[in-house]
């Protein structure tokens, strides 16, 4: 095993990572380049056509792999702060210098190059937390430290929510799946998911009635409890307290961000995603509902649903061909996936990113240094979280929330940040033997 | 590597993104394999299907000249059901109309033809219109740009024989033989365009076309594997000579009358003119209406096909018909002659003779060539009495009839044209239903030369002398020869029986065309002489009434003559019409030896009389008001034949007007002053 570490980096590098993310890369090439197709008398290397922009972009990502490949793995964790705080001076640039796409403010602009910091500060957070992890003064059993490892996920989150890109905001959360791993406690876990399940209730039912079922539940617990309760009174005070938090959650803070800090499109997706009409309650004062929310997500959903089993054939698309689904090359890059290739095609992508993913997950328990680990698990969870609402939303499962499908949409920024956290990655493995400090 | 129990946690993460990749392979296979809504819905928006329309068949004359082609024509056709967010003004000011006219022709088209389906809009749009529309036609969901192929007529001649074409009407989309079409279909109307409508429309095409977000055809669908490619009309060729057509047209210009060629060994018609006639262009394109509504009502009449559809009485050009019955009955023998000095006294009034030198009627031939009515009212009148007749006059009236209607006569020959009449030869039961049954010869005597109740059409006139040259028999008068180059098509097959005339044998052709030669030779039809041809004709000179305030009135004699050439070998066969011209050997007989001089020698050196005859202008000012009182008749029969309804709408109108004052009367105490109400209604109306 000695040997191993006098080996040559080509060597030591996970070969399959590599593998899949060129593959990843190349298959987000033809999907965009399937949709702009016209005919086969326009030239292959048309460099105002996004495939090749974005086969540039692979180019120079593979260049700034070579580089991270050639530095010393000892270098990453020595800079992950300082990396952290430049991301995090960047986000609050946006605020001064960003300029507005798409109603969010979340890009600066150099020249014709627009750079979202967003995307790259999670590569820097993913660094900040290994890096915490790591450190032998970290004792990840401490409340202390625990609060600073969420604060190190949570702040750019919060900043970028403030940019109004909530999908991205929503992508520092999975931090937490990387500090479960270290020994967060299972009760934040179930209680993210009690949360979740409290919102969605408070979306479905109406106030006065969902009041009465959490009061009927607590009501519920304190009797079959009412032993131990007699025992410590300390869990009457528990559960009066979750009732409390809960009935304030579900009727005040939930109407409160539907009214006052939502957008009403941003309702309208929701509630469309859950089948349900916008109620009146929701309505913000002098806005009314457009109607034509869902219209993304019908397209995308008769776009991969009309595929079939085979799928239409490479560049036969009809729907993401003559862009009926909006955005078809960043975020709903995958309708073309599954209009062309079929459900073989598109199911099998899933899983070529199920095998990116375990493979990520199997590298980050070989390590042998902390920080590598948590990087990985970082890696790991920010990719599944990509997936998870990327994918659901083009199929309809979740609301239609602006992110992208990790090294296939087309995008400059996401397709470098993802690669260089796949070649950090790479770097940080072949040094798996090393204890990195 | 840890092992779940040392700790569980990386196990727990492994089983989160399997989920998550079991769930979402899990949806994918019901949206792409299981359900099939989205497969319709993408069909649905994406797919369209449009027909094709093929080029309609064209028409060629005889030596492959075209008289009938296509052009392209694009209309602008709008289903009302289907506009939405529409931009009312920049299309106005694209079509260069007013919102309100938009709105006013929307909601006639709405009236007319309901919302659904898809109507013309505007009709023929011009290129600049068609080019402008092309290019923004994507912004006006609900509006289409229809190609259809509209007829062009290069040659401009025989618009009664082609016919036109026109938008399909509703009256005709409820006939079993329309089914198949759509409202907003052109269709043949009348003439050949409507005959062989099946042949000439050819076959629609299908094709599905993949239409991107903004409604832009872009594609094929599947490469157009689907898709029935049109098939264009079949090809018409004709019989017909366009430069005997032509001139023939020219010939008959500022008269009344018509003009029929027909080579006797085949049927086909060779030209067939009725005079006055009209570009046949009119009546294609934009100005339809105005044009159709232009023609109809001149005093002339140019719609009317004078070949097919008018009913003279056949003079003189009878005889020879007469005689061929007579000699086939035996009741003469061609030596057999009457002592005309210039009348028929026999049935107690006189039926003048022209000629009344001694001999002019002394045998078949020269009371033939003389046209001696004395004789052939004697030999009508030895038909009809003959003593084979058991049952007397009434068995041989109706034999007489009977015979004609061998010959075509009586009965409409099934031209393949539209509106074709028969014509009349009157037969033992009309006579008893007017004399009731006590009748003799001598009733109908004029019938024997062609006048009294016998009718014919000029193309009758001309087929019977087509049999008369064949020695008898006749194919029936057609002008289509192959159709797509098959000359054994079907719908030619009635074209193909040769009609062979009752029992008629050979020999007895041989005088009466004799004396048909002699006619041109020596006899009334000189002019009808052709150097080096034997000509065989005979003239006419149709007596015929008009009705002018309600008293029959005697109007100028019809020129007529009928001719065949050459005697031995027939190759044409002339019946010519000209209406109140005078004797048959005036006009008719120098028009029909022109068409036939032209049509055997392709020249036509007598270029004086060619002249005369194209400048002569013998249509009457009476043919004005006679006109004008049949229109009124018309009009007069029209309104009586609707008093019905108009009195029954007027009657329902009055109805609800008194329930509606009843009601304002006894629910709301209102009294309405009998003249307000009087202007509500004339204001409704």
């Amino acid at each position: 095993m000695k040997n191993n570490a006098r080996k040559p980096v080509a060597a030591r590098i996970d070969w399959l990572v590599l593998f899949l993310y060129i593959i990843l890369v190349l298959v987000g090439v033809a999907a965009v380049y399937s949709v702009e197709y016209t005919s086969f008398s326009e030239p292959f290397f048309n460099f105002s056509k996004s495939h090749m922009r974005q086969l540039t972009w692979f180019v120079i990502s593979l260049i700034f792999g070579l580089i991270i490949l050639l530095t010393d793995s000892k270098f990453f964790y020595s800079v992950a702060y300082l990396l952290y705080f430049i991301g995090l001076l960047l986000l609050f640039a946006t605020f001064a210098v960003g300029s507005n796409v798409k109603g969010s403010h979340s890009f600066i602009k150099f020249g014709s190059f627009s750079f979202q910091p967003g995307e790259v500060c999670k590569l820097f957070t993913a660094l900040a937390i290994a890096r915490f992890l790591a450190s032998s003064e970290t004792n990840f059993k401490t409340l202390k430290d625990r609060l600073i490892g969420t604060a190190i996920a949570l702040v750019p989150a919060v900043i970028i929510l403030a940019q109004n890109e909530t999908g991205l905001a929503l992508v520092y959360f999975a931090f937490f799946i990387a500090m479960y791993r270290e020994g967060l406690p299972n009760a934040i876990l179930i209680g993210g998911f009690l949360i979740a399940g409290l919102f969605i209730s408070s979306l479905l039912i109406k106030q006065w009635p969902l009041f009465f079922i959490i009061t009927g539940l607590a009501l519920l617990i304190v009797w079959f409890g009412r032993r131990q309760i007699r025992r410590s009174p300390l869990l009457l005070i528990i559960v009066i307290s979750t009732w409390g938090l809960s009935v304030l959650f579900a009727n005040v803070i939930v109407p409160f961000t539907f009214k006052h800090v939502f957008h009403a499109y941003q309702v309208e997706r929701i509630y469309s995603m859950l089948g349900q009409e916008v109620p009146e309650d929701f309505l913000q004062p002098g806005e009314t509902p457009q109607g034509i929310s869902d219209y993304n997500v019908r397209q995308s959903k008769i776009a991969i649903g009309s595929g079939g089993l085979l799928g239409k054939g490479f560049m036969h698309g009809t729907q993401t061909k003559y862009s009926f689904v909006p955005e078809q090359n960043t975020d709903f890059v995958f309708c073309g996936i599954g209009e062309q290739f079929g459900f073989l095609g598109s199911a099998g992508l899933v899983l070529i990113y199920l095998v990116l993913l375990l493979r990520i997950i199997y590298i980050a328990e070989r390590q042998r240094s902390t920080f590598s680990r948590v990087y990985a698990y970082c890696v790991a969870s920010i990719l599944f979280f990509h997936l998870a609402i990327n994918l659901s939303m083009t199929m309809g499962l979740a609301p239609v929330i602006g992110i992208t499908l990790p090294m296939l949409s087309y995008g400059g920024t996401s397709l470098l940040a993802f690669s260089i956290m796949l070649f950090i990655l790479l770097r940080l493995d072949a040094d798996r033997q090393m204890l990195i400090r | 590597m840890s092992s779940i129990n040392q700790n569980p946690r990386p196990w727990i993460i492994r089983l989160v993104f399997l989920t998550l990749a079991v769930i979402l392979i899990g949806r994918l296979f019901e949206m792409q394999v299981l359900d099939n809504k989205y497969k319709i819905m993408a069909n649905d928006q994406a797919i369209i299907k449009k027909t094709i329309f093929p080029p309609r068949g064209i028409i060629l004359d005889r030596n492959g000249v075209s008289i009938v082609t296509n052009a392209l024509t694009y209309d602008l056709v709008v289903t009302p059901a289907k506009i939405q967010d529409f931009d009312t003004t920049s299309f106005c000011r694209l079509m260069n109309i007013t919102p309100n006219q938009f709105s006013e022709t929307l909601k006639k088209i709405i009236a007319r033809n309901g919302p659904v389906r898809p109507s013309v809009f505007t009709p023929y749009l011009n290129e600049t219109e068609n080019a402008r529309l092309q290019e923004n036609i994507y912004r006006f969901p609900g509006f289409e740009l229809r190609a259809h192929y509209s007829r062009s007529y290069p040659a401009g001649i025989a618009p009664h024989v082609v016919g036109y074409i026109h938008e399909i009407s509703k009256r005709m989309l409820k006939m079993p033989r329309y089914s198949s079409y759509q409202s907003g279909d052109y269709v043949g109307i009348s003439g050949l365009e409507s005959v062989y409508e099946e042949e000439l429309r050819g076959q629609r095409g299908v094709s599905f076309i993949v239409r991107d977000v903004l409604n832009r055809p872009r594609h094929e669908y599947m490469n157009g594997e689907l898709d029935t490619p049109a098939i264009a009309g079949k090809t018409l060729k004709l019989y017909l000579d366009a430069k005997l057509q032509k001139l023939g047209e020219t010939l008959m210009q500022n008269k009344i009358g018509s003009i029929v060629a027909i080579d006797p060994k085949t049927g086909g018609i060779l030209a067939m003119v009725s005079s006055p006639s009209y570009d046949p262009a009119l009546l294609s394109g934009g100005d339809f209406s105005k044009n159709y509504s232009r023609l109809s009502q001149k005093f002339t009449r140019p719609l009317f096909n004078y070949a097919t559809q008018a009913q003279y009485p056949p003079g003189s050009t009878f005889k020879p018909v007469d005689a061929v019955i007579a000699l086939d009955l035996g009741v003469i023998t061609p030596k057999f002659g009457y002592p005309c000095r210039g009348g028929y006294y026999a049935c107690g009034r006189r039926i003048g003779c022209t000629e009344t030198w001694a001999g002019h009627a002394a045998d078949l031939e020269l009371a033939l060539a003389w046209s001696c009515n004395s004789y052939f009212c004697d030999v009508f009148r030895r038909i009809v009495d003959a003593q084979q007749w058991k049952g007397g006059v009434h068995e041989g009236l109706q034999k007489w009839h009977d015979y004609l209607y061998s010959f075509g006569l009586g009965h409409p020959l099934g031209v393949d044209i539209t509106g074709e009449y028969g014509g009349n030869i009157p037969d033992s039961a009309y006579y008893n239903s007017v004399y009731g049954n006590y009748w003799n010869s001598c009733n109908m005597v004029t019938d024997g030369i062609g006048q009294g109740e016998v009718t014919e059409t000029p193309l009758q006139m001309a087929n019977v002398v087509a049999m008369i040259a064949n020695r008898g028999y006749y194919y029936t008068p057609h002008f289509v020869q192959s159709i797509g180059g098959n000359p054994r098509d079907p719908a030619l097959a009635k074209y193909l029986i040769k009609r062979q005339v009752t029992h008629v044998p050979y020999s007895v052709f041989t005088p009466v065309i004799q004396g048909m030669e002699d006619v041109v030779k020596s006899g009334t039809g000189r002019i009808a002489q052709l150097p080096g041809i034997a000509v065989c004709g005979k003239t006419g000179t149709a007596e015929n009434y008009g009705i002018i305030n309600g008293q029959r009135v005697k109007l100028d004699n019809h020129s007529v003559f009928v001719c065949f050439a050459p005697k031995d070998d027939p190759k044409i066969v002339i019946a010519t019409v000209v209406q109140n011209a005078g004797y048959g050997a005036t006009w008719a007989a120098p028009i029909s030896s022109l068409i036939m001089e032209q049509y055997l020698t392709d020249t036509i050196k007598r270029a004086a009389l060619l002249e005369r005859m194209e400048k002569a202008n013998t249509i009457k000012n009476y043919i004005r008001v006679i006109d004008s009182f049949q229109r009124q008749k018309d009009y007069m029969r029209y309104m009586l034949k609707t008093a019905n309804n108009r009195t029954r709408d007027s009657i329902r109108r009055q109805r609800d007007t008194m329930l509606v004052k009843q009601i304002l009367r006894d629910y709301y105490r209102i009294k309405i002053p009998k003249t307000s109400y009087l202007k509500a209604i004339q204001h409704e109306e």
